[in-house]
C-alpha cells in the first residue's frame, strides 16, 4: 500500500482501550483520505441522529495520502465529526506539523470514541500508545498546555489540544495544534471537550511509502515551480499573507461591516495587510513543506503569536466596526489561547453588537462592558469572556444563531445552517452566495472559493454580479476543493495548480493512473456523501439558503450598492448540474454513477 | 482632469498609496500605469470606482482607479 500506512488507531475513551485496525485499501482509494475517507468511515459507524456532544459521537483525526510526503504543502489533516454548531457533518482542516507526525508514527487516522470519566490525553510514540491523566492540564490555555506536554513527552513531539472553550463545550471551540494552527470551524473542539479528551501528542519516526520516488520527484519539481512563479502563491501570499485581501474586498464594496449592515468599511486601510506587514509582522510562520509560507507571526505590546488571517481581521475588525489592528491581533491571540474559532467568535460579537444597537441586549446585562460597534477594547474583552463562558460571554459562547434566536430575532445572525458567514458579502458576489448556501458545513468560504474567479480573476475573471455560468463554477470549485481537502494538501495550491497537477501528484504517491476527470469525480463523490449524511441528520434542502438580509435588503452604498443575493435564480440550475432532483436530493441515478 | 489613483500591496513601493494624477480628457488606465511605470504584468486587478475596469476604458474626472498586483488568500 503506497501513500497510506494502512493502519487505523481506534481509542475507546470509555474503557481506556486502544486497538489497531487495518485500513481497507479499496475504500481508502475510493474516498482518498482526510475529508472524504473520514466522512465515509464516520457515516458508516455513527447514527446521524445522535447528539454531537454525547458519548455516542465519535471524532476522527484523518490524514490524506499526500500528508507527510514531499509534495508541496503536504501536511494537512482533517477533524471529522458531527458538528455541535450546525448538526451537519463537520470537517475542519488544519496545517502545521501535527498531521505529518501522525503519519510518521504509522497511522492514517485516529478514531476517538466514548467518553473518559476524567480528563485524559493520548500519547502516541510510534507503536506505543498510552491514555494518560490530564487533570493537571484541564482549564489551561493552549500555550500553557503545550508547554507542559512538551516537558513530559518525548522530544520533538507535536501537540494537538483544546483550550478552555472546548472544555466548556462552546459550540465555536476549535481544535488547536502546533500552538496557533486551528481546525477552527464547526465547534469540533467541543466534541473533544465532551469526551474529556484534552490533547493528543504524537511522535513518529517512520516515513510514508511512495509508489514512485522518481515520478514524485519530477512532479514535485514541476508543481513547486508553478507555485513559485504564480503571482498569488509566489509573491502576494508570501509577502502579505491572507491579510492582503482587506483592501481588495473593501474596494469592491463587499467587505461586510457592522454585522453586514453595510458593505464597505471607511477605516479598512487601518486594518490592512499592508499595515500589518509594516507595523506588526515579526516573521513568517510556515506549515510543513510549504513553499508559500502565508502564515504570519505578529506582535503588539506584550502579546505575540501566530496570525492574524484575513478572515480574523475582518471578523474582529470591520464586522465589529473596529479599526485598531493591535486589538485585532490581541483578539486573535486570545482565540488561539482559548481554542476558539476566530470567524464565529468575531461574527458572534458583531451580532451581539447589533442586538445591543437595536435594544434587545440591555446595559444591565453587560456588567459595565461595552457592546457598541467600534469599541476595540471590548472586542478583546468579550473574546476572553466567551472562551471562559463568564458573564454575558456564556450567552455568546454557542454562536450568533442561538444568541439572536434567544431574543426572537434569528435573522440577525449572519449565518448559514447556524455557522457564521466569513468575510465576503455575497450580495455583490453571486457565485459565492450560491456556494455559501449549499456548503455542506454551513457558512464557509473554503468549501468553494468563488472569490478566486469572481474577484481575483483566477483562473479567469468572471463578472461578479452576473449569474451566467455560476452554478457550474460553484460545482467544479466545490468538487475540486473536496478532493484537495481529502488529499492532505493545502487549498492555496489551487491558485497555481489544476486538476491535472493533483492527478500527477496522487498518481506518483499512491500508484494510480487517474486523470483530472477522476479527481473531480472523487471530489463529487465526497460532496455527495456529505450531502447524504446531512439529509439523514435532518438538515433538509430548505436550509440551502442565506440570511434574509442578504436576500432581501440591497447593499446600501458603495460599488455594490443596490444588489441582493439572487439565490433563488441559481439554486435550481445548481441542483440540476449536481444530478439531484429539483427537491435538492441526490437521485438514485447519480448515486449509482458515483458508487455511493 | 484629475484622477484619483489608489495603489495596493507591492505596487506602493516607491510610489505611495494614493495620488491625484493630471490626465487629459479621454485618457485611460493604460496611461496611468505608464506614468507610474507599473509593468502591465503587475496589474492583476484593475477597478474603476470599485467595478471591474479595463486598461482601455476612457476615464472621466470623478473616477477612482484602484490597481492591485496578483493577490489572494482566504
Amino acid at each position: 500500500m503506497f501513500g497510506y500506512q494502512g493502519k487505523i488507531l481506534r481509542i475507546d475513551l470509555s474503557t481506556g482501550t486502544t486497538k489497531i485496525e487495518a485500513l481497507d485499501e479499496a475504500l481508502a482509494k475510493k474516498y482518498i483520505g482526510g475529508r472524504g475517507l473520514g466522512t465515509k468511515i464516520y457515516a458508516d459507524e455513527v447514527s446521524p441522529e445522535i447528539d454531537a456532544l454525547s458519548a455516542e459521537n465519535k471524532i476522527l483525526f484523518v490524514t490524506g495520502p499526500l500528508t507527510g510526503t514531499k509534495t508541496p504543502t503536504g501536511g494537512r489533516y482533517m477533524v471529522v465529526t458531527k458538528s455541535p454548531l450546525t448538526g451537519t457533518i463537520a470537517s475542519s482542516n488544519s496545517g502545521g506539523y501535527w498531521g505529518p507526525e501522525l503519519k510518521f508514527a504509522g497511522y492514517d487516522l485516529i478514531i476517538a470514541e466514548g467518553k473518559a470519566d476524567k480528563p485524559v490525553y493520548i500519547m502516541i510514540e510510534d507503536d506505543k500508545i498510552e491514555i494518560r491523566d490530564a487533570s493537571h492540564l484541564w482549564g489551561k490555555v493552549v500555550s500553557e498546555t503545550t508547554k507542559i506536554l512538551e516537558g513530559e513527552t518525548p522530544e520533538k513531539s507535536r501537540v494537538l489540544t483544546i483550550g478552555p472553550a472546548g472544555e466548556k463545550l462552546s459550540k465555536m471551540a476549535s481544535v488547536m495544534n502546533d500552538l496557533s494552527r486551528a481546525a477552527g470551524r464547526s465547534g469540533v473542539g467541543a466534541v473533544m471537550g465532551s469526551k474529556n479528551l484534552k490533547a493528543i501528542v504524537v511522535r513518529g519516526t517512520g516515513t510514508v511509502p511512495v509508489a514512485s520516488e522518481e515520478a514524485l520527484k519530477q512532479v514535485v519539481k514541476e508543481c513547486t515551480i508553478k507555485i513559485k512563479e504564480n503571482g498569488v502563491t509566489g509573491q502576494g501570499l508570501p509577502a502579505y499573507g491572507t491579510a492582503v485581501l482587506v483592501n481588495i474586498i473593501n474596494e469592491n464594496g463587499v467587505f461586510p461591516t457592522n454585522n453586514f449592515q453595510t458593505s464597505q468599511f471607511s477605516k479598512a486601510e487601518e486594518t490592512s495587510g499592508e499595515l500589518l506587514a509594516e507595523k506588526y509582522l515579526v516573521k513568517k510562520d510556515p506549515c510543513y513543506r510549504c513553499p508559500i509560507a502565508c502564515g504570519r507571526y505578529c506582535k503588539v505590546d506584550d502579546i505575540e503569536g501566530g496570525g492574524p488571517e484575513y478572515e480574523t481581521i475582518w471578523a474582529f475588525g470591520g464586522d465589529c466596526g473596529v479599526s485598531d489592528m493591535g486589538s485585532v491581533i490581541k483578539a486573535n491571540y486570545w482565540c488561539n489561547e482559548m481554542g476558539l474559532d476566530t470567524i464565529s467568535t468575531g461574527a458572534t460579537i458583531a451580532a451581539a453588537m447589533e442586538l445591543y444597537q437595536k435594544g434587545y441586549i440591555k446595559d444591565e446585562d453587560l456588567n459595565g462592558l461595552s457592546l457598541e460597534f467600534g469599541n476595540a477594547d471590548a472586542v478583546v474583552a468579550w473574546t476572553k469572556l466567551i472562551g471562559m463562558r463568564e458573564g454575558f460571554g456564556d450567552r455568546m459562547a454557542d454562536g450568533s444563531y442561538r444568541l439572536t434566536d434567544s431574543y426572537g430575532v434569528p435573522e440577525l445572525s449572519m449565518s448559514v445552517k447556524k455557522q457564521e458567514l466569513p468575510a465576503y458579502d455575497p450580495r455583490g458576489i453571486q457565485g459565492q452566495g450560491l456556494q455559501y448556501a449549499t456548503s455542506n458545513r454551513g457558512g464557509c468560504h473554503v468549501r468553494g472559493y468563488l472569490i478566486s474567479p469572481e474577484i481575483l480573476g483566477l483562473p479567469e475573471k468572471l463578472d461578479r454580479f452576473s449569474l451566467e455560468g455560476k452554478a457550474g463554477w460553484v460545482k467544479i470549485f466545490q468538487d475540486l476543493t473536496a478532493f484537495i481537502d481529502a488529499s492532505g494538501l493545502c487549498l492555496f495550491t489551487s491558485f497555481a495548480m489544476g486538476g491535472g497537477d493533483y492527478a500527477s501528484m496522487i498518481n506518483a504517491v499512491i500508484g494510480t493512473d487517474w486523470t483530472a476527470e477522476d479527481i473531480l469525480m472523487a471530489g463529487e463523490r465526497i460532496w455527495n456523501i456529505e450531502r447524504l449524511y446531512n439529509l439523514e441528520a435532518g438538515i433538509d434542502p430548505s436550509q440551502d439558503t442565506l440570511p434574509s438580509r442578504l436576500l432581501k435588503d440591497p447593499i446600501v452604498a458603495g460599488p455594490s450598492e443596490g444588489n441582493v443575493a439572487r439565490l433563488s435564480e441559481l439554486l435550481p440550475e445548481y441542483y440540476s448540474l449536481r444530478g439531484w432532483g429539483s427537491d435538492g436530493i441526490p437521485t438514485q441515478e447519480r448515486k449509482t454513477l458515483l458508487g455511493v | 482632469m484629475q484622477i484619483k489613483v489608489r495603489l495596493f500591496a507591492t505596487l506602493r513601493e516607491g510610489r505611495g498609496k494614493e495620488m491625484f494624477l493630471e490626465l487629459e480628457e479621454g485618457q485611460m488606465p493604460q496611461d496611468i500605469i505608464e506614468k507610474l511605470q507599473i509593468p502591465v504584468e503587475d496589474v492583476a486587478i484593475l477597478l474603476i470606482n470599485g467595478r471591474d475596469g479595463q486598461l482601455n476604458t476612457k476615464l472621466i474626472s470623478t473616477d477612482v482607479v484602484s490597481i492591485f498586483p496578483p493577490v489572494g488568500g482566504g
